[in-house]
C-alpha cells in the first residue's frame, strides 16, 4: 500500500533515492552486524553503484551509514573526510557480482572489535533496499522494520520458544517469515518487530543450543 | 489510499470536501496514524522545502562534477526578461534553486523522486508567497499532491529508470498543478483537470542524464516542469476541462514509460546523454572527479 508520506518523502541528501539515500540505509544495515562503526570495512560496488556511484556519491552515503549518519544528515557530504579523521580503514573496489544481482548492489565486509561479518545488498529505487545475504546465508531483510534474523537447526517448537523470548522482553511480532531448504536442514527466521529489541535479546536467542547464529537489524526507513 | 484520482474526486464532493480531507483520511486509516501526525509530518517536508529553495538561491553552490550550479540566482539578479516581475519567473528559480541544491548533496525532500523534487516546492511556495496563502493551506496541497504522487506510483511509476522522466519531472508537474488549483480554490474536479492537463504535457519525456547522474538535464527539467505546471493551473482555473480523464492520462503515461527504449531510462544510453558533448563533458568530468579521489 502506497503511504502519502512515501510521495512527500522521504527528506534526504540528495542526489538520488537509490544512488545517496538507498546506500546510506546499506551503510546502517551493515554496521548492525558488528554492533557500531566498524573499523575496517571492503566494499565492493556492483552494476549502476559501480558505473555512477562516484557522481551520486554512493560512496559517501555507504560510508556515512557505516559511520550511523540517517540519509537526511549533512554529514554525509563530507563522510569521506569524516572518516579519514576518525582513522577508519575503508576500501572500495569495483566488482561484479553476477548477472542475477540488482544493478545497485553493495557487498560489505566489516570488522570491529574482533568481530566480522558480511552484507549483500541491493538500492531497488525510490530509497528502499533489500539485505539479500548475511555471511552467505541467503536472506530477504528490508529495513521497513526492526529486524531479527537467524538461523537455526529446524527443530519443533523453534517458533514458540523465540517467540516467548521476545514477549519476555516487551517485543511485538510484526511478521514472521520461516523458510527451509529441506526438512531437518537450516531454518532461516526473519522477524520484523514493531519495538526496537535490545542486544540481550539477540544474546538470549543465540545462547539457544540449536541456533546458528543471529543478528538484529535496526529500522533504517523514515 | 486511492487508486483512482476519480475515485477520490468522487468521494470528495459526497462528502462536500476537498481532496486534501479525503487524501488525509484515507492516510490515518491506512496507517494507523493520526490526522495530526500526518500533517505535523508534511508541515517538516514543508520546512526543509523552503530551506532548499533558500539556499539554492544564494548561488553558490556546484554539484561535485561543476556541470551545474548557480543558475538559479540568475533568476533573481540576472537581466530581466519579459516575464520579469512575474510569479511565473519566481517559480522557475525555485525549482532550479531545489535541483541545484540536490545535485550539490544538499537536503532536500524526494517528492515524488530525488531527481524531480524542484517542481512541487517551486510551484506551490512560488504561488503562495505570490498569493499570500498560509501554512495549513499548504500543508492541505502536499497532501493533495501525495495523493496524486500515490495514485501514479499504483498506475503507473514513479521511477526514471521505469518509466523515462515522464515518471519524475511529469509526475512531479501533474502533482503539483493539481495541488495548486486545490490551494488557489479550485473544486476536486478542476484538481483533476489541472493533473491531466500537466501529465499530458510531458507524456513521452525521456530520462537521458549526462552520465547517468541527476544533474543535466536534471535541474532544467524542473524548471519546464514547473512551467507545464504553471500553465496546467491557469487553463484549469480559468475553467478549461480536459476530456480524456486524469486516470487514463496517468495510465497512458505509464504505457508509454513500459515500451520505452531501455536507452531513455536513466542508462545514459541515448538522449541528451549521447549527443557528442554530452558524452564529452560526461567524460571529462567523471574523469577529473576520478583523478581528485571525489
Amino acid at each position: 500500500m502506497v503511504s502519502l508520506l512515501d510521495i512527500i518523502g522521504p527528506v534526504m541528501v540528495g542526489p538520488s533515492s537509490s544512488h545517496t539515500a538507498g546506500a546510506c540505509r546499506l551503510g546502517l544495515l551493515a554496521r548492525c552486524l558488528v554492533g557500531g562503526t566498524p573499523e575496517k570495512a571492503h566494499i565492493e560496488l556492483h552494476g549502476s553503484f559501480a558505473r555512477t556511484g562516484e557522481g551520486h556519491g554512493t560512496d559517501k552515503a555507504l560510508v556515512g551509514g557505516l559511520m550511523g549518519f540517517r540519509p537526511d544528515d549533512e554529514r554525509l557530504r563530507t563522510a569521506l573526510e569524516i572518516m579519514e579523521r576518525e582513522g577508519l580503514d575503508y576500501q572500495f573496489e569495483k566488482t561484479s557480482l553476477g548477472d542475477d544481482a540488482h544493478p545497485n548492489t553493495v557487498r560489505i565486509t566489516l570488522e570491529r572489535g574482533g568481530r566480522s561479518s558480511q552484507m549483500v545488498g541491493a538500492s531497488l529505487g525510490a530509497g528502499r533496499v533489500l539485505v539479500t545475504e548475511i555471511d552467505g546465508y541467503p536472506v530477504e531483510v528490508s529495513g521497513n522494520l526492526h529486524t531479527i534474523v537467524l538461523v537455526a537447526n529446524d527443530v519443533k517448537g523453534s517458533v514458540a520458544r523465540i517467540a516467548g523470548i521476545l514477549a519476555d522482553a516487551n517485543v511485538n511480532i510484526a511478521t514472521l517469515k520461516l523458510s527451509r531448504k529441506e526438512r531437518g536442514g537450516d531454518a532461516f527466521m526473519v522477524i520484523e518487530v514493531d519495538d526496537q529489541p535490545g542486544e540481550e535479546v539477540r544474546d538470549s536467542i543465540r545462547t539457544l543450543p540449536w541456533v546458528t547464529w543471529a543478528f538484529r537489524l535496526d529500522k533504517v526507513s523514515a | 489510499m486511492f487508486r483512482s484520482l476519480a475515485d477520490a474526486i468522487r468521494e470528495a464532493e459526497a462528502q462536500n470536501t476537498t481532496l486534501s480531507a479525503v487524501a488525509l483520511a484515507a492516510e490515518s486509516k491506512d496507517q494507523g496514524r493520526t490526522v495530526a501526525d500526518i500533517r505535523d509530518a508534511l508541515r517538516r517536508a514543508l520546512e526543509v522545502m523552503r530551506g532548499a529553495v533558500d539556499r539554492g538561491l544564494v548561488g553558490d553552490l556546484r554539484s561535485s562534477s561543476e556541470l551545474v550550479g548557480g543558475d538559479a540566482a540568475k533568476l533573481r539578479t540576472g537581466p530581466a526578461g519579459p516575464l520579469a516581475g512575474t510569479p511565473f519567473r519566481d517559480v522557475l528559480a525555485r525549482a532550479l534553486a531545489v535541483q541545484e541544491v540536490n545535485a550539490a548533496m544538499g537536503v532536500i525532500v524526494a517528492a515524488p523522486t530525488a531527481g524531480g523534487a524542484g517542481v512541487l516546492p517551486a510551484v506551490l511556495t512560488g504561488l503562495a508567497a505570490a498569493r499570500g496563502i498560509d501554512d495549513e493551506k499548504l500543508i492541505d496541497a502536499l497532501a493533495t499532491a501525495g495523493l496524486i504522487g500515490a495514485v501514479v506510483a499504483e498506475r503507473a511509476s514513479l521511477s526514471g529508470a521505469e518509466g523515462g522522466c515522464q515518471a519524475e519531472t511529469g509526475a512531479a508537474a501533474g502533482m503539483a498543478a493539481g495541488a495548486a488549483v486545490e490551494m488557489l480554490g479550485g473544486s476536486p474536479r478542476q484538481v483533476g483537470h489541472a493533473t491531466a492537463l500537466a501529465q499530458q504535457g510531458t507524456l513521452g519525456l525521456v530520462c537521458d542524464p549526462l552520465g547517468g547522474l541527476v544533474e543535466l538535464p536534471c535541474v532544467f527539467r524542473n524548471a519546464t516542469g514547473a512551467a507545464i505546471a504553471l500553465a496546467a493551473i491557469e487553463m484549469a482555473m480559468a475553467g478549461i476541462e480536459f476530456a480524456i480523464p486524469a486516470d487514463e492520462v496517468i495510465d497512458t503515461m505509464g504505457e508509454i514509460g513500459a515500451s520505452m527504449d531501455v536507452r531513455y531510462r536513466e542508462t545514459a544510453g541515448g538522449g541528451l546523454a549521447a549527443t557528442p558533448t554530452g558524452r564529452r563533458l560526461a567524460r571529462e568530468r567523471l574523469y577529473e572527479l576520478k583523478r581528485a579521489g571525489g
